[in-house]
């Protein structure tokens, strides 16, 4: 087993990720439908909420990944300013559109599903989703300082100052809005505990998580192997100008 | 002998005359920060209890927006005029540098907006005796604000037109300050609740990261 950095060399991680990256795809497609199709199909309603329990097998792999992301984007970061390995910038850079989509869709979904049982699309008294969005900015904020640079390098730096400050922010954020959430009493929809999950929701659950985990592995890595190339292919015309 | 100021020392200084430099330079975060607090009646009416329920918070919103409009500029001239370069140069660590320049920044563009808190929050409602109590807490937590827009600043100071930037970057990072900031109001300010404490905390963990981003910041703005 090689160590991580042997992948850091940008033409191994290329043919690795040439051999990978459908694999994934193919994993992400048989899990996620595998999932989706128990959702829509197999598990009997919820008790209590009846149908519309079913989009929680696309709302809670959402969050995990959403934060997911945010951590692996932050650690990229941390080994791009400390190494200085362009790889791990190239995965940063990836893994920021991908986060904020799953981030996105996670809020999306949470409103769907809040509407049919709590009677609101949005309610300031959960912490969660009060978290979700402050790290959805959180987001944006590193997108947008990236694109405002005009050179990678300065992308690169950037990006990675804003993530470090953002991540070790994350903690204290969710802090200050559990406390705070507390304070407001929510309209007793959601239970503190509530009822332990059975395995039939969760297996569907968790093989859904891992096939959407396999899905942001395939577009991180499709996003880094397509900044490899523009960043080849902007190399050579350079050259070629040059000439 | 004549011995050089301490760089540190110096951007502090600077920092503060620049503030008053330019006429009302100074005055004008005052007048946004007012202008914010008085157009909330207007729109959300004039009942005393209604204003005296939300006038704490309407002020930590406008107080987090007010230390944003002055941010953009701070570190930009120290691009454009040179200084950051003898900055880089100096013996001094750059981050005790950017966190004096910071701090002077609060003091000529952030103390005026608290010493008016008083006369708005009266305006807006607020229990006269937690009207000072109030204003310390808004003194604390203005900090934090003005340390994470520093922040932003930094990161931006090569970007032209970097203010909306700077205002999506630090906002997330105002809102545990804003949080327990409201909460301390709710408390009651003048008996210290633990809320304080908390408010205080997110100031000085602002003060213990916020000047090594912003030294890297301005390393990167440099090059």
């Amino acid at each position: 087993m090689p160590r991580l950095s042997y992948f850091a060399n940008p033409h191994r991680f290329m043919a690795f990720s040439k051999a990978v990256t459908p694999w994934l795809y193919a994993g992400a497609a048989v899990l996620v439908g595998y999932s989706i199709w128990q959702a829509l199909f197999i598990v009997s309603p919820e008790r209590y909420q009846g149908d519309s329990a079913r989009i929680m097998f696309i709302h809670v792999p959402a969050a995990w990944l959403a934060m997911a992301a945010y951590a692996g984007m932050a650690v990229s970061s941390f080994v791009w300013f400390i190494w200085r390995h362009e790889l791990a910038d190239t995965a940063a850079k990836a893994l920021a559109p991908a986060g904020a989509a799953y981030t996105a869709l996670c809020l999306a979904t949470g409103a769907i599903w809040g509407k049919p049982t709590w009677g609101t699309w949005w309610q300031w008294d959960d912490a969660r989703m009060v978290s979700v969005l402050v790290l959805f900015f959180l987001y944006l904020g590193y997108m947008a300082l990236r694109a405002a640079m005009d050179t990678r390098q300065k992308a690169a730096r950037a990006g990675a100052i804003i993530a470090m400050v953002g991540a070790l922010n994350v903690p204290i954020i969710k802090f200050s809005v559990d406390i705070w959430a507390s304070l407001h009493q929510g309209p007793s929809v959601i239970r503190a505990g509530g009822p332990a999950m059975p395995a039939e929701y969760l297996v569907p659950l968790l093989l859904g998580a891992v096939g959407h985990g396999l899905l942001l592995a395939a577009l991180s890595f499709t996003a880094m192997r397509t900044d490899i190339m523009a960043r080849r292919a902007n190399a050579l015309l350079l050259k070629r100008t040059v000439e | 002998m004549v011995t050089a100021p301490s760089p540190i020392s110096a951007a502090f200084r600077q920092a503060l005359s620049e503030a008053w430099a330019g006429g009302a330079g100074a005055l004008l975060p005052v007048g946004f920060f007012a202008g914010a607090a008085i157009l909330v009646p207007f729109g959300i009416g004039s009942q005393p209890d209604q204003l005296s329920a939300i006038g704490g918070g309407i002020l930590w919103v406008a107080l987090a927006l007010s230390s944003l409009v002055t941010m953009e500029r701070i570190f930009q001239s120290d691009l454009e005029d040179g200084a950051l370069d003898l900055w880089l140069q100096a013996d001094a660590p750059l981050a005790a540098i950017a966190a004096a320049k910071t701090f002077a920044h609060w003091l000529a563009a952030g103390l005026p907006l608290v010493l008016i808190t008083p006369l708005l929050g009266l305006m807006l409602q607020l229990p006269p005796d937690q009207l000072l109590p109030a204003a310390g807490a808004y003194g604390v937590g203005g900090i934090a604000f003005f340390m994470w827009g520093g922040v932003g600043a930094a990161l931006t100071a090569s970007v032209r037109r970097g203010g909306l930037l700077i205002a999506l970057i630090a906002l997330p990072l105002y809102v545990p300050t804003a949080i327990f900031g409201a909460m301390t109001l709710e408390a009651g300010a003048a008996r210290m609740p633990p809320e304080a404490l908390l408010l205080a905390a997110t100031s000085l963990f602002a003060c213990g990261i916020a000047p090594f981003a912003m030294a890297a910041a301005l390393r990167l703005a440099a090059d």
